[in-house]
């Protein structure tokens, strides 16, 4: 007896002295990311899960600050070489890191390699279409994805009189104006204002953005979206915004607590903004898919992703390779997706795991989660609404958002800044193209 | 020759003069040779190419027409904080300096502005003055001001001036109680025995009296209004809308850090350098004479 437990004492403690010295075989990778709150939790369970998993790989989550942030600290760090082995990026930062061809290494290369299964079509195409070459190679694992929906009060569209929320852009226009008999500083407004309103509606229009399937073959593209049809839509926004039945609210989601508040009754923002309606709106509400123009031809299309990814850094040692690409396959695994989709909010990445959700009886019971996968998964994208991939995409935004601004402010007409917006990210591109990486 | 004979040698000097100057070179002249270098350059974000293009990131800078208007607005801006920051903070000081009960209660509480972080200041004005939210914005909106500071440039800048001085009063306030407080006592009784009142004594007395402080602020305010107020800008507003709060310092963070066009940003940080070392110079060459030490 005595004999017995002396050694499981023994065992233990070397176990425990095993368990000290990390150094001496387990594989430690970085990982950045820019997950703040219950997603930092997430992050770091995953992390915590996947290590406890095996032995060999220790994976490091280090918050680095915003997206903006987390990837210039990635950039520095690169310069400085001592790059992350996995580094979390917005998806607007996505032509920047693959543009840096000598600094990332392309997921479909790296699973290859390391010998991993991976099967490109056991994704979301939708999702993943964003994240890969025009040939379908993935070059980042998305991790965080979300889409454009328009959340709505359905107990102010009662007092409006209204029965059904909007489906059309002429109904949202309609109804923007009842409503703001109701609620006068605001009856329709949105977050993301780019993402929406031009990166969004384009999409879901099948129509482009920019040549080139929207960047995604190639650097030397041109942004063409100074159409009708969008000057169309901004043309109605001027005109609402000045008895602010829509109301502008910024070119972020600083603006989101209004649909909480109860000040706008219609809101576009991102399906992850969820959580936070749930916690804090105290009236009946759901979300719709974004409205389309009914006159255009196989409209609506089907949406894009928001969100972020993860990115492979070149210069890793061979172990590193292998201990990412297996918390790789770790993550894509079918329940630990499904779970990650239903504590999160965000999208399932995989179509087993948004098969298994919804066989669950999980979207029963929370259909607002499923409306940002119907609108991705609405038709098969084409080259209009794979994705898109501009040079310099964070500052493009600030430029686009800086002209749509000026139209609703009246100080230039909705053509006028949309050329303008047209005409100054075209500069843009160049300079980037001639930057990149040949 | 007294001198001399303590300082035997220069080799103490030196030494003693040593760390500053290897802060100065560390600090400044090395990041400021470094950004006249980069400006040369056009770069992609990871530095994995360059190519060195002369002066065409300054040509390209000056035909954008963003950066003339980042300049009006930067000057509108700092000459607006630093009137209004000065102005209040001598006020405040002025009522802080009369034999009052509580008077270090009183003066404790102006100081402590300083202490809040620019970003911090702007969040707790993004609160109050967030329209539909904020209880400053609701109580505009109630009175009939349509206040938009997100589509409004002229409310975008009302804000961050706002936001601006009241960070930036506590530090004015300290060194003109200072300077009040070390004017002779006798001078201003000798005059408001000549008969001279209040205000006739604030304005032939203790203002030129004052003058070195003012000058120092002068200088030192318009530092901050042209560099420190990066912070405040980036939360309340992000430069807009459309471009009507991006200074000059904030275009230099947003083109090199969101856009990550390094050699274009590093052109515009040399010229600004140039500018504000231009607009000091001026200042110690032509405002400095009319100080009274």
């Amino acid at each position: 007896m005595a004999f017995r437990q002396f050694g499981a004492a023994a065992a233990t403690a070397v176990t425990l002295a095993f368990a000290a010295s990390p150094a001496s075989a387990v594989t430690e990778i970085q990982w950045w990311h820019a997950m703040t709150g219950p997603n930092n939790d997430v992050v770091v369970k995953l992390a915590n899960d996947f290590n406890a998993s095996q032995s060999d790989y220790k994976i490091v989550p280090s918050f680095k600050g915003s997206y903006a942030d987390t990837l210039n600290a990635g950039i520095a760090a690169f310069r400085a070489g001592n790059a992350p082995g996995i580094m979390q990026v917005f998806e607007v930062g996505t032509a920047t890191m693959m543009a840096a061809k000598g600094a990332i290494k392309p997921v479909s290369e790296l699973m290859k390699e390391q010998g991993e299964p991976f099967d490109p079509k056991s994704y979301l195409p939708a999702i993943t279409g964003y994240y890969s070459t025009a040939k379908g190679d993935m070059l980042s694992f998305p991790f965080n994805s979300s889409s454009m929906v328009m959340w709505v009060n359905l107990d102010a569209l009662k007092k409006a009189g209204i029965d059904t929320p909007p489906k059309t852009w002429p109904e949202v226009f309609a109804d923007a104006k009842k409503l703001h008999a109701t609620s006068p500083t605001c009856g329709f407004s949105s977050a993301w204002v780019t993402w929406g309103f031009i990166e969004q509606f384009s999409a879901w229009h099948n129509v482009p953005i920019g040549t080139k399937a929207n960047g995604l073959d190639g650097f030397d593209t041109k942004l063409v979206f100074n159409t009708p049809l969008e000057t169309k839509l901004l043309e109605n926004l001027v005109e609402l915004q000045k008895d602010k039945s829509y109301d502008y609210s910024g070119r972020t989601n600083t603006g989101e607590g209004r649909f909480t508040s109860g000040e706008c009754p219609l809101f576009m923002t991102s399906s992850a903004f969820y959580p936070s309606a749930k916690a804090n709106a105290k009236f009946a509400f759901t979300a719709v898919p974004m409205p389309y123009f009914p006159d255009v031809k196989g409209a609506p299309q089907n949406s894009i992703i928001g969100g972020a990814s993860l990115w492979v850094m070149a210069g890793k040692s061979k172990e590193e390779y292998k201990g990412i690409a297996k918390f790789f396959t770790f993550l894509s695994d079918t329940d630990r997706q499904v779970y990650l989709h239903e504590v999160s909010g965000y999208l399932p990445i995989t179509k087993a795991a948004y098969e298994k959700t919804k066989a669950s009886g999980f979207y029963d019971k929370n259909p607002i989660l499923e409306v940002p996968l119907k609108e991705l998964t609405n038709k098969p994208p084409t080259e209009n609404s794979r994705g898109l991939r501009f040079g310099g995409m964070v500052q493009m935004r600030d430029v686009w958002a800086e002209e749509i601004e000026a139209a609703l402010a009246g100080k230039k007409s909705a053509k006028e800044a949309l050329d303008a917006a047209v005409s100054r990210g075209n500069d843009m591109l160049r300079q980037f193209e001639r930057t990149a990486v040949k | 020759m007294e001198n001399r004979a303590i300082f035997s040698g220069k080799a103490l000097a030196y030494l003693l003069v040593l760390p500053q100057l290897a802060i100065s070179l560390i600090f400044f002249y090395w990041p400021a040779v470094q950004a006249v270098w980069q400006s040369f350059l056009v770069q992609d974000a990871f530095g994995l190419s360059t190519e060195f293009v002369w002066l065409e990131n300054y040509v390209a800078l000056l035909q954008q027409p963003g950066y003339y208007q980042a300049i009006g607005v930067t000057f509108l801006f700092s000459a607006l904080v630093v009137f209004f920051s000065m102005s209040l903070g001598l006020l405040l000081a002025v009522m802080a300096n009369q034999n009052i009960r509580g008077v270090q209660i009183y003066r404790t509480f102006l100081i402590i502005p300083y202490a809040v972080a620019p970003a911090v200041a702007s969040v707790l004005f993004i609160f109050m003055f967030q329209p539909g939210l904020g209880m400053i914005a609701r109580f505009l909106q109630r009175s009939g001001i349509d206040w938009n500071p997100v589509l409004n440039g002229t409310h975008a800048m009302i804000l961050i001036v706002i936001v601006a001085v009241w960070n930036q009063i506590s530090y004015n306030f300290l060194f003109f109680l200072a300077g009040l407080q070390s004017i002779p006592k006798s001078v201003i009784e000798a005059a408001a025995i000549d008969g001279a009142r209040p205000m006739r004594r604030f304005w032939t007395i203790i203002f030129p009296l004052l003058s070195p402080t003012t000058f120092f602020l002068i200088v030192v305010n318009i530092t901050y209004a042209f560099f420190n107020t990066l912070g405040i800008i980036d939360t309340a507003t992000g430069g807009g809308p459309n471009g009507a709060t991006a200074t000059l310092v904030y275009k230099v963070f947003l083109d090199g850090k969101g856009g990550s066009d390094l050699g274009g940003s590093a052109a515009q940080s040399v010229i600004l350098m140039v500018i504000v070392i231009v607009l000091t110079a001026v200042q110690f060459r032509y405002v400095e004479k009319k100080v009274h030490y």
